[in-house]
């Protein structure tokens, strides 16, 4: 895993594993990864590793089974686009709408885009 | 745990440490970073027991290291920089060393030797610095000890080979089997204490001024100066206390600045609550030209 420069590394673990349950790697009730085998896959400190797992779980994107390990919640991917998609409209889309304005992009132009891309 | 309380000692005339204090809780795997001199290497001597405080106290666990207890010898391994060995093979030696630790593991020996990418049976002498290092390595490792005092492991080794030093490493701290139970009941009760969640592992403490080698490695971090202790606090600690931040400008209030490709890296008292990524170099530096501001910081 290459990680970032500026990101802290267990938020990027974080994320690492968010996008392992959006792209089905980890489908719901799979057995997540062991934080020690995590920070073996991953080359850091098992502490990291360990906090990345307390936000998933704190955010019940991952539940603890005693003595088993985690598994994958029921509604992770719903938790984990919700999350993301308030985000962008939060950080990423004020960005974009000041570019569209300053470019002058009309919704128009916009929606052919898309049906272009689809 | 290893505590050290009020502890002085110097050579001769030469102090060394001055009353200082501070604690390694087991299952961590520490970075000891300091300039060249400040006591490093002292510091491992005398939890090992090669060296006596001359007031205060260093215990491990029930032990007193100077003591040379042969329960708490067979329990700690320290690795110096620098080691004579006689004309032997690494599988020689470490067979040799073996006897006195009763968890010694030949196979884990093996099996380190051909990870590491060297020949246990080439005597010492034929082999490069590096390769001596790492047979070393596999060595300290395969004692299995609890307790584990790496001194500067990581000097003179290429590239490929700091990596597989960090893996080993890293394989080797939550290598211990029935520790996953503590594992979950620790991140149940989420009181984000992940101390005793390792405590079943082996503490390693590595002294270091490589830190890019160790960065992802160790946590928590203790920074030795001239006869003090500056800094021991795990990754999470440092971020909630300090911000870096990685900008285009030079902050006047940082604590640290300095300027790196696509702009400056600054240190700051951390008043925002704000997350960001630990730069254990520029941590170094920070805690460095601001010795009692960051203890302020941190006794807080």
């Amino acid at each position: 895993m290459e990680f970032k420069a500026h990101q802290p590394i267990y938020l990027q673990i974080y994320l690492h594993i968010c996008e392992m349950i959006l792209n089905g790697k980890y489908k719901i009730g799979d057995k997540i990864m062991s934080v020690r085998e995590m920070a073996i896959e991953v080359g850091v400190n098992p502490n990291t590793v360990m906090r990345s797992y307390e936000l998933l779980q704190s955010k019940d994107i991952i539940i603890n089974k005693r003595g088993i390990g985690f598994n994958v919640s029921e509604n992770a991917k719903e938790i984990i686009l919700e999350e993301q998609k308030k985000q962008f409209i939060e950080e990423e889309l004020p960005e974009i709408i000041k570019k569209l304005k300053m470019f002058g992009i009309s919704i128009e132009e916009i929606e052919r885009q898309l049906k272009g891309e689809n | 745990m290893i505590t050290i309380k009020n502890l002085d000692f110097s050579y001769k005339n030469a102090a060394v440490f001055k009353n200082i204090s501070l604690d390694f809780k087991e299952g961590n795997v520490y970075g000891l970073l300091g300039e060249n001199g400040v006591g490093k290497t002292t510091l491992l001597k005398l939890i090992c027991g090669l060296q006596q405080a001359n007031a205060g106290s260093c215990t491990v666990d029930e032990f007193i290291p100077s003591e040379r207890n042969p329960y708490f010898l067979q329990n700690i391994f320290y690795l110096p920089e620098e080691v004579i060995t006689d004309d032997t093979t690494p599988e020689l030696f470490v067979k040799k060393l073996g006897v006195f630790y009763p968890r010694y593991d030949q196979q884990y020996f093996r099996d380190l030797m051909q990870e590491l990418e060297v020949d246990a049976a080439k005597k010492f002498s034929t082999l490069s610095y590096g390769q001596k290092k790492k047979a070393l390595l596999a060595c300290a490792l395969s004692l299995r000890t609890d307790y584990l005092l790496l001194d500067e492991p990581t000097n003179g080794l290429d590239i490929p080979s700091k990596a597989l030093f960090r893996k080993v490493i890293l394989q080797h701290s939550v290598s211990t089997n029935h520790a996953n139970q503590h594992l979950s009941s620790s991140c149940q009760n989420n009181t984000g204490d992940t101390q005793d969640a390792w405590s079943d592992n082996p503490t390693i403490i590595i002294s270091t001024h490589q830190v890019k080698d160790v960065e992802n490695l160790i946590d928590p971090i203790v920074i030795l100066d001239h006869d003090e202790v500056l800094l021991n606090a795990t990754f999470e600690e440092i971020s909630s206390k300090l911000y870096f931040d990685y900008g285009t400008e030079k902050s006047d209030d940082a604590l640290y600045s300095e300027m790196m490709p696509g702009g400056y890296i600054n240190v700051l008292p951390n008043k925002f609550e704000m997350e960001s990524k630990v730069n254990v170099e520029a941590l170094f530096n920070a805690v460095r030209n601001n010795k009692k501001r960051i203890k302020e910081i941190f006794n807080n």
